[in-house]
């Protein structure tokens, strides 16, 4: 048997009786409120342990749920989706109506600041069934006193007129139509021509001369010379000025949203609308002594 | 406690001192008893650590560090054990236990018996004890104490001095080999 030296024996019975009574500390001692210190000391070595063993097992947790306990999560998902959709179909459900809320108010709006013209609220129903023709169905017509060649419009600008009249429909042949049109001047320079539509979404305005000057960005309004649309009431805003000769070939976009049409307005009589202020929030400076007093009462020009 | 001392092989040249019988322990525990008793009447004697001289001194000339760790482990935990239930076992126990190694071990290599040496040896050992108790009271105990302030400094020199006394008495109990 090999011998230990002394040396080494002491320091090793030093090691270990001390080793003792530092455990025997430890037994006896409270620290705080922590308890015994052995407890302490226990727990202080044990944690490190605990906390990577908690480490681990998340992991393996993590591991497992995501990588190998996936039944149910198709099926889930797939619940998921279809309450998704759902979700998306109801948001859009009350965007719709948050959306028509607005129009409805604008109208409203519309209808109570000229309370003294008579006009007709009315619901688009229908629209076209071809693409060649620019039309719209609404759920007004003759018992509502809607006649053939009545100006449509929304708190925007003009829309178009009254082609066919049932007893509780008509048809709307949209300004942007082909055979669609109205009597137009410039706010500005108070030039006056017809604006007629493209079958494209633009209006164009083809017989100013080209000697006179139109600027892109400037307003449009009936004339009130088509005996359909009373004057003033806005059509578009001159998109693009081309040089033509005899005339400019000037683009139009419409005030309107032609291509948006839920609700529209129905004007009963030719008498003036006025689209003043709105003409004014919009930029346009119509010249004084052209334009027709809103509240003049008398139509600009009577329908035959 | 054994009485009888051995000389090793590599300390041939440092004596080795025996005891008279039973001298060992009654030191002991005249130390401990004394230790308990003198303050009682003689409050500022609380300076005094007999015990720890009893351990220094029974290490230094027993010159065998696993003995001299023995004494001194016994020396401290019976001190612990008379301090009263405030004093936890193992306090002075350790404290002792590390001086009876040292001196035991110093006392195998360096000749002690000088009266100069000897009170190098008491201050300094008795700033060691102090310091483990500390140590142990701070760490362990979790308990507010001070490294150093001047009345370790003091006593240090008070038990040095009163060693140096000690020791040439205790030296008498000595049997002549």
């Amino acid at each position: 048997m090999v011998g230990v030296p002394s040396r080494h024996r002491s320091l090793a019975l030093l090691a270990g009786v001390l080793l003792t009574q530092v455990l025997m500390l430890a037994v006896q001692v409270k620290r705080d409120s922590r308890g015994r210190l052995i407890r302490v000391w226990s727990m202080t070595a044990v944690t490190p342990f605990e906390k990577g063993g908690a480490w681990g097992f998340g992991k393996v947790r993590v591991v497992w749920d995501h990588y190998f306990a996936l039944q149910g999560t198709t099926r889930q998902n797939e619940e998921l989706r279809n309450e998704n959709d759902e979700l998306k179909l109801e948001i859009s459900q009350l965007r719709s109506k948050a959306a028509e809320g607005d129009r409805l108010a604008a109208l409203l709006n519309f209808r109570q600041t000229r309370l003294k013209v008579p006009m007709v609220m009315a619901r688009v129903i229908g629209a076209s069934a071809s693409s060649a023709s620019h039309t719209v169905e609404i759920d007004r017509g003759e018992r509502d006193g809607i006649r053939r060649n009545m100006a449509v419009i929304t708190p925007d600008g003009a829309v178009g007129k009254i082609i066919e009249c049932y007893r509780g429909t008509a048809q709307v042949l949209l300004l942007n139509d082909r055979d669609g049109g109205a009597g137009a001047m410039l706010v500005g320079s108070r030039i006056q021509s017809p604006v007629k539509g493209t079958g494209e979404p633009m209006l164009s305005m083809s017989y100013v001369a080209a000697e006179e000057t139109v600027n892109a960005g400037e307003k449009i309004v009936t004339s009130g010379m088509d005996k359909i649309f009373p004057r003033d009431v806005p059509i578009g805003t001159v998109l693009d000025v081309k040089q033509g000769n005899p005339f400019k070939l000037i683009r139009v976009k419409p005030a309107a949203r032609l291509d948006r049409l839920e609700e529209v307005i129905v004007l009963l009589t030719q008498g003036p609308v006025d689209f003043k202020n709105d003409a004014d929030e919009q930029g346009a400076q119509p010249a004084a002594g052209n334009s027709t007093p809103a509240t003049s009462g008398k139509p600009a020009a009577e329908k035959p | 406690m054994n009485d009888t001392f051995e000389l090793r092989g590599g300390e041939s040249h440092i004596e080795v001192h025996k005891f008279f019988p039973g001298a060992v322990v009654g030191i002991a525990v005249l130390s401990l008893v004394l230790q308990r008793i003198l303050p009682v009447y003689l409050p500022r004697l609380e300076i005094l650590d007999l015990p720890l001289l009893a351990t220094i001194y029974f290490g230094l000339s027993r010159r065998n560090p696993s003995t001299g760790l023995l004494l001194g482990t016994v020396m401290g935990l019976l001190q612990d054990s008379l301090s009263g239930p405030t004093v936890p076992l193992g306090e002075y126990g350790i404290a002792k236990t590390v001086i009876g190694y040292l001196a035991s071990s110093i006392g195998s290599r360096l000749d002690t018996e000088h009266p100069l040496a000897r009170f190098a040896l008491v201050a300094v050992f008795y700033v060691v004890h102090q310091s483990i108790l500390t140590i142990v009271r701070r760490l362990l105990l979790n308990e507010p104490e001070a490294w150093f302030n001047m009345h370790l400094a003091v006593a240090a020199l008070v038990n040095a001095v009163l060693g140096v006394v000690l020791f040439v008495g205790l030296d008498r109990l000595r049997r002549s080999s």
